[in-house]
């Protein structure tokens, strides 16, 4: 039997909010799959599965918040389902009301103190099926989730159904759209993340980047270098291949930094991947973790999967989908655990240089500021060029400046290339 | 296209890229980019929703004359 257990997403992170269940007892999933949505103190995650099976069980309630590695829920793999000898048990009673979550084991001494155990929930409520931006609506708009009819994949309430409920700015608070009291057996008990302000979740973030960084900073002995960047041929090429393009298939410079990050990775598989246990880890595959700062304040850095073997197309679409997904709350557990090295582009509007602080257990950071046009010498000529200064903060323990230094000459390399990005 | 009618349009593509800033009042002259702290992927996804919701095509070169909320009024009506 499998178990599905609270992800770490993430060096940062040691506990999550059991916010949704997106499978019951007796469903089948596929490797890949969502099966439930995760709260961090950063954002609302969804969480795939990596096993095909049957869920058998589910341990912890909607709400509840466990430490990092506490189990979920148990899971029969496919292949012992499959036996046609032993026919799978029936399967159990969707969260039995005599069903107690397991005691969680105590939480770490690192965890940090920000959270109180949640009281626990009325047991037997109704579980709705919702996904976090309905649920988010419902609760601005002060609409009963378990009273609406949902339209959305297997019965889920979407956000179309709650605007339906309490249409328009619903500024009645009064306004009983749905008879709010008189069944109080089906309503489900408040949700407690409901009332994580918004405030409390920048504070929580503030804090988890503060631990983050504080480690990174206290283990890591980071090494710094930088190069200025000619990105002439660069600017020229992207003009050109936009200018036909409508803008929903246009490329912006940050595609070709990051295509040029991945292919010096795929040269220097020193500074791809973690350090851990003492020793570095070069990864498989090259996951780009994409800084994105959100306006609310702090920042999530998920990754663009194999960014190597991206054309710049797909390159843009997945940074595109990124930052969309960043910016509603929807990204994905394997984003968040995934990145084998970070990109930052701080410079988009800014400053011109960025060093960056690593993101442990990773093993580098790379940094483009602004592209700026600069006085330029090539060829004994001087000329005004478009520059960015790139920059690398990398893990001395992983290795030595030699190697960090061929690392930033190839980003050049492949820049003046674009043509082969 | 009347001017209230390219204002909601650039409104509601704001809304779309930046939903976190929804409620905001948008100042008519200052820049959009300052003003809601988009960066160049919010303001190329900006761009993109204007343009699929009017049909105009918005080459690159047209960006600094959607600057603010007044220039792309302008833009749009032009």
């Amino acid at each position: 039997m499998g178990d599905f257990r609270m992800p770490s997403l993430g060096a940062d992170m040691t506990e999550g909010r059991l916010l949704e269940w997106r499978v019951r007892p007796g469903d089948t999933v596929a490797r890949g799959d969502i099966v439930a949505v995760v709260d961090t103190s950063k954002a609302e995650i969804e969480i795939e599965i990596f096993e095909a099976g049957v869920i058998e069980e589910l341990l912890v309630e909607e709400g509840t918040k466990v430490p990092v590695g506490t189990v979920l829920a148990h899971l029969q793999p496919l292949g012992e389902e499959a036996r046609p000898v032993a026919p799978a048990p029936p399967p159990p009673a969707p969260a039995s009301a005599a069903q107690a979550p397991p005691a969680p084991p105590p939480p770490p001494a690192a965890a940090p103190a920000t959270s109180s155990p949640e009281p626990a929930r009325a047991a037997g409520a109704a579980r709705v099926r919702i996904s976090p931006l309905a649920r988010r609506a419902a609760a601005e708009r002060g609409v009963d989730p378990a009273a609406l009819a949902g339209s959305g994949p297997g019965g889920a309430i979407t956000l179309t159904d709650v605007e339906r409920a309490a249409p328009a700015a619903a500024a009645a608070p009064a306004a009983p759209a749905q008879a709010p009291a008189p069944t109080p057996a089906a309503a489900p008990a408040p949700r407690p993340a409901l009332s994580t302000a918004d405030e409390d979740r920048a504070a929580a973030m503030r804090q988890t980047i503060a631990n983050l960084m504080a480690r990174s900073k206290r283990e890591i002995p980071h090494y710094y270098l930088g190069q200025h960047v000619d990105m002439t041929r660069a600017m020229e090429w992207l003009a050109a291949a936009n200018a036909p393009r409508p803008p929903g298939e246009r490329l912006l410079p940050a595609a070709l930094l990051m295509k040029a990050v991945a292919l010096a990775c795929r040269e220097h598989p020193a500074l791809n991947g973690f350090f851990v246990d003492g020793a570095a880890r070069p990864a498989e595959g090259v996951h780009l973790g994409v800084a994105i700062a959100l306006r609310g304040g702090g920042l999530v850095a998920p990754a663009i999967h194999d960014a190597d073997a991206l054309d710049l197309d797909a390159l843009m679409a997945g940074l595109r989908d990124l930052t969309r997904r960043a910016r509603h709350g929807q990204l994905r557990g394997s984003e968040m655990t995934d990145p084998t090295i970070t990109v930052t582009n701080l410079g988009d509007r800014g400053v011109e240089t960025v060093y960056g602080v690593i993101y442990p257990p990773q093993v580098a950071l790379v940094g483009f500021g602004r592209i700026v046009e600069r006085p330029w010498a090539r060829d004994g000529m001087l000329g005004a060029h478009p520059v960015v200064h790139a920059t690398l903060a990398a893990d001395h323990r992983a290795g030595d400046g030699h190697t960090g230094g061929l690392f930033l000459a190839a980003i050049d390399r492949r820049l003046q290339e674009p043509e082969t990005l | 296209m009347t001017e209230s009618e390219a204002r909601e349009t650039l409104l509601a593509a704001l809304a779309e890229v930046a939903p976190e800033t929804a409620g905001a009042d948008v100042e008519g002259d200052v820049e959009l980019t300052e003003q809601l702290d988009l960066d160049s992927m919010d303001f190329l996804s900006y761009i993109t929703s204007v343009s699929e919701r009017t049909g105009r095509e918005i080459p690159e070169l047209d960006y600094p004359r959607l600057r603010t909320l007044d220039d792309g009024v302008a833009y749009l009506v032009a």
